[in-house]
C-alpha cells in the first residue's frame, strides 16, 4: 500500500481554548508529528508603547497593569522602578514602600503561577486543579481589592512609593494567607505529581538545552528549569531584595516536568519571602519626600490652596526627568520584564520599550515542538506560561 | 570587569567605530557605527561575556540627524552586568545588519523593529511583519504616525 | 415493596404560551463560547470557577461556536482580530446574542490607538454592554441576567422557529 507522505497543515487559534488567549499557530503535520510550527502573534496589539509616548509618566502606570494582566503589580513595580531610576530618586523611596512592593510582588507571583497551574493542568486534562487554584486565587483577589480597590488592574504603586497605605488588619490577613500557601501547594502536588497521566504528559516534553535557552532569550522559571541559575531578584537586586533570604530553584532536566517543579517551588519561596517582608514591615511613610514628583497628601489638597495647586500641577503637567536613557529589568513571574525609557526632558517619555518575557519565551516554541507529537504542543504552550497581553502589548 | 574596562577593551579593538560613550544613572551606553555592528556584537559576546541579548529596539528622534537609533541592551549572565550599544541609522538608508546570527533571540525583536519602526535588517532570515496585519501600511511607532491612526479624526474631548 | 408507587407521572400538563416555553428554555441554557481576548477573559474564568459558579445559571462554556448561543467579547478587539471574531460570530447558529464585556469591547477603553477597534458594536449587534476594566464577576453575572430578561421578553420566538415571521425584539422599556 502506498504511503501518502504529504504533510498536512492545520490552523490552531486564534480562537482556541488552549492557546491562552489569541495566539495562532500554523502547524505542518506528518501524521501526529509536528514538522513545522509557526506562531502568529499581534492579535492583541493595542499600541501600549505608542500610547505611552502621549501620556505623562504617572498616566502610564495603569497601562502597565494591562500588559501581563495575570501579574499587574509586578508590571507596576518594574515601571515605577524604571522611572525612579530615570529621575535618580531610587535611594529616596521609604523603607515601608519598598517592603510592601516586595510583599505584593511575591503575592502577585503566586497569583500568576496559580493561573499558570490551573490552565496548564486543565489543558492537559486535570480539571480539579483548576477549581482548587482559583479558590486560592480568589483569596489573593480579595487582598488586592482591599489594597487597591480593584480585583485585577490594581494601579497601586506610584513613582516615589505607593498610592496609599494598607488598610487596618490586612497585614494579618496576608500573613495567614502566606502561611497557608505551602499547604495548598502540597495539595496541588498531591493531585498532580504522582498522577501517571500528568507524568507521561510532562516528562521529557518540550526539552530545551541551556545553550539554546540562552541563545533564544528564555528567562524566568523556563530558563532556570534548563539549568541556568539566574534570578534578577538575587543577581541584580531591586527594591531591597538583597535583604531577603530565599532559594532560587534550578533544575537540569530541561523539560515540562522540571518547569512544573520549579514554579511550584517558587510559590513556596514566595510565601517565605512574604513572611520575611511582613516581619520587616514597620509603620512609616509610604511616599517619598519629592514634591516635584509625588502627589501631596489628600488632606493638603482639600484643605490648602498650596496643596491644591501642587496636586493640579503634577496631575496636569507631570514631571520632567532630565534627558537620558535607562533600562530596568525585574524578575516577573514569567521572566525578565524590562523597561527601556528614553527621556528628552519633556513630561512624556520619548520612547518606552517594554521587554516582555512572554514575547521572547514564545520564540522558543517552534524548536521545542518540532519533531514531537501534536498533543505536546498544548503542553509546551502551557509550560512556557505565555500571556498575550504582554506579547502583543 | 567594570564597564570602564569593557569600553576600553572595545575602543582598543574598534577604535574608529566607537563614536560615543555616555554614562547616565550608572548605566553605560556605547554608540558605534552601524557598519561594524555584527563584528562588535560577536566580539562582545565571545570576548566580553555578553551572552544574553535582553532587548533590541528602535528609537525615533524625529527632527534630528540621524533620525533613528537601534538599541541593543546586553547582559552578561556570569558577571551580572549590563551594557547598552546603540547604532545611528539615517532615514534615507534605514537598514542595519542583523545580529540574529549572534544572538538567536534577535530574530523576533528585529521583526518587531521592522514592523513598528520601519528599520529593515539586512540578511535577516525571516523579515515579515509580526504584530501588525501583513497588509498594514506604515510603521506605527514612528513619530510622524498619528496615535489614532491615519484614517481617523483624533478625539478632541479630553486634555491630553 | 410496602408502598405502592404510581406507575406513571399522570398527564402532567401546564398551560403556557409557546413563546414563553421557547424563551424559558433559551434563557435557561445560555451557552457562551469559550472565547477570551484579554484581561476580561481572566475575570470570565473567575466567574466560571467555584466562587461565582456560572453553571447555576445554566451557563456552560462551549469550545465550538457551532454549539454556542452567546459570544462574550471579553477584551480588546484589534483590527487584526476583527475578521476572526466576525467569522466566529457567523459560525454560530441562530438565535445568537453578543455581550460586550468591559470598556475595551464596548468603546475601545483606554486604548484609543491605531490598532484597536473603538467598540465591537461597530461590527456586531451587541445586546448587553458590561462596564468595567475589567468588570467584576458580579458584573458579568448581572449582564447575563439582563440578557436572560431580554430573551424572555422576545415575541414570536416559536413562530420564527417554525418559519412563520420574524422574532419581534422587545423595546428598551419593556426589557427592563
Amino acid at each position: 500500500m502506498a504511503v501518502n507522505s504529504e504533510t498536512m497543515t492545520i490552523n490552531m487559534g486564534p480562537q482556541h481554548p488552549s492557546t491562552h488567549g489569541v495566539l495562532q499557530l500554523i502547524l505542518d503535520l506528518d501524521g501526529e508529528t509536528v514538522v513545522n510550527a509557526t506562531p502568529h502573534i499581534g492579535f492583541l496589539h493595542r499600541g501600549t508603547e505608542k500610547l505611552s509616548e502621549h501620556r505623562t509618566y504617572h498616566q502610564i502606570i495603569p497601562l502597565t497593569d494591562r500588559l501581563d494582566y495575570l501579574a499587574p503589580m509586578s508590571n507596576n513595580i518594574g515601571y515605577v522602578l524604571a522611572v525612579e531610576k530615570l529621575l535618580g530618586i531610587t535611594d529616596e523611596i521609604p523603607e515601608r514602600a519598598k517592603v510592601i512592593r516586595v510583599l505584593l510582588g511575591e503575592l502577585t507571583r503566586m497569583k500568576s503561577h496559580l493561573v499558570w497551574l490551573a490552565c496548564h493542568a486543565l489543558d492537559i486534562g486535570a480539571m480539579t486543579v483548576f477549581i482548587y487554584c482559583f479558590r486560592e486565587r480568589e483569596h489573593i483577589m480579595d487582598i488586592y481589592e482591599k489594597v487597591s480597590g480593584a480585583r485585577m488592574t490594581s494601579n497601586y504603586f506610584r513613582v516615589g512609593g505607593l498610592a496609599d497605605d494598607f488598610p487596618e488588619g490586612l497585614e494579618q490577613e496576608i500573613r495567614d494567607f502566606a502561611e497557608s500557601m505551602p499547604g495548598h501547594v502540597a495539595e496541588y502536588e498531591g493531585l498532580l505529581t504522582g498522577n501517571k497521566i500528568w507524568q507521561k504528559r510532562t516528562m521529557g516534553v518540550g526539552k530545551i538545552s541551556a545553550e539554546a535557552a540562552i541563545d533564544i532569550g528564555l528567562t524566568g522559571p523556563s530558563l532556570r528549569a534548563s539549568g541556568v541559575d539566574w534570578d534578577l531578584r538575587r543577581d541584580n537586586p531591586y527594591s531591597g531584595y538583597e535583604d531577603y533570604d530565599f532559594d532560587v530553584p534550578v533544575s537540569d532536566e530541561c523539560d515540562t516536568w522540571a518547569r512544573y517543579h520549579c514554579r511550584l517551588e517558587e510559590m513556596r519561596q514566595a510565601s517565605r519571602i512574604m513572611i520575611q517582608a511582613l516581619d520587616k514591615l514597620k509603620p512609616g511613610p509610604v511616599l517619598a519626600d519629592c514634591p516635584q514628583v509625588c502627589l501631596p497628601p489628600k488632606e493638603d489638597v482639600v484643605n490648602s490652596i498650596e496643596g491644591l495647586i501642587h496636586h493640579f500641577k503634577i496631575v496636569t503637567e507631570g514631571f520632567k526627568p532630565e534627558p537620558g536613557e535607562i533600562y530596568q529589568g525585574v524578575e516577573n513571574p514569567k521572566g525578565e520584564l524590562g523597561y527601556y525609557l528614553v527621556s528628552d526632558g519633556s513630561p512624556m517619555p520619548l520612547r518606552m520599550k517594554i521587554r516582555p518575557p512572554s514575547f521572547v519565551n514564545l520564540q522558543a516554541l517552534p524548536q521545542m515542538v518540532e519533531g514531537k507529537l501534536l498533543a505536546d504542543v498544548i503542553a509546551v504552550i502551557g509550560t512556557l506560561d505565555i500571556v498575550l497581553g504582554e506579547i502583543d502589548r | 570587569m567594570s564597564d570602564q574596562a569593557i569600553v576600553e577593551k572595545l575602543q582598543a579593538k574598534f577604535s574608529s567605530a566607537v563614536l560615543n560613550v555616555v554614562e547616565h544613572r550608572g548605566e553605560t551606553t556605547v554608540t558605534v557605527e552601524k557598519e561594524q555592528i555584527v563584528e562588535i556584537a560577536t566580539f562582545l559576546r565571545d570576548e566580553c561575556g555578553y551572552n544574553f541579548l535582553c532587548d533590541l529596539c528602535g528609537v525615533d528622534y524625529l527632527g534630528q540627524s540621524p533620525r533613528f537609533m537601534v538599541v541593543y541592551n546586553l547582559y552578561n549572565i556570569a558577571a551580572k552586568q549590563r551594557l547598552r550599544v546603540k547604532v545611528p541609522v539615517e532615514e534615507q538608508d534605514a537598514n542595519v545588519d542583523t545580529v540574529s546570527v549572534v544572538w538567536g533571540t534577535a530574530n523576533w525583536h528585529e521583526r518587531e523593529c521592522w514592523d513598528l519602526m520601519g528599520i529593515s535588517f539586512n540578511d535577516h532570515p525571516d523579515l515579515r511583519r509580526i504584530l501588525m496585519p501583513a497588509d498594514w501600511e506604515g510603521h506605527p511607532l514612528r513619530k510622524d504616525y498619528p496615535v489614532q491612526g491615519p484614517d481617523r479624526e483624533p478625539y478632541q474631548g479630553r486634555l491630553s | 415493596m410496602g408502598i405502592e408507587q404510581p406507575k406513571t407521572l399522570g398527564s402532567g400538563f401546564i398551560t403556557t404560551s409557546l413563546d414563553k416555553l421557547v424563551n424559558w428554555s433559551r434563557a435557561s441554557s445560555l451557552w457562551p463560547l469559550t472565547f477570551g481576548l484579554a484581561c476580561c477573559a481572566i475575570e470570565m474564568m473567575s466567574t466560571g470557577a467555584a466562587r461565582f459558579d456560572l453553571d447555576r445559571l445554566g451557563v456552560l462554556f462551549r469550545a465550538s461556536p457551532r454549539q454556542a448561543d452567546v459570544i462574550i467579547i471579553a477584551g480588546t478587539v484589534t483590527k487584526k482580530m476583527l475578521p476572526v471574531i466576525k467569522t466566529v460570530y457567523e459560525q454560530m447558529p441562530e438565535p445568537k446574542y453578543v455581550i460586550a464585556m468591559g470598556a475595551c469591547a464596548s468603546s475601545g477603553g483606554v486604548f484609543d490607538t491605531y490598532s484597536v477597534v473603538q467598540g465591537v458594536d461597530e461590527h456586531l449587534p451587541v445586546d448587553v454592554y458590561i462596564p468595567g476594566c475589567p468588570p467584576r464577576p458580579e458584573g458579568l453575572l448581572y449582564g447575563l441576567m439582563k440578557l436572560q430578561e431580554k430573551i424572555r421578553a422576545e415575541r414570536n420566538t416559536f413562530g420564527s422557529a417554525i418559519g412563520v415571521g420574524e422574532v419581534v425584539q422587545p423595546t428598551m422599556a419593556s426589557s427592563v
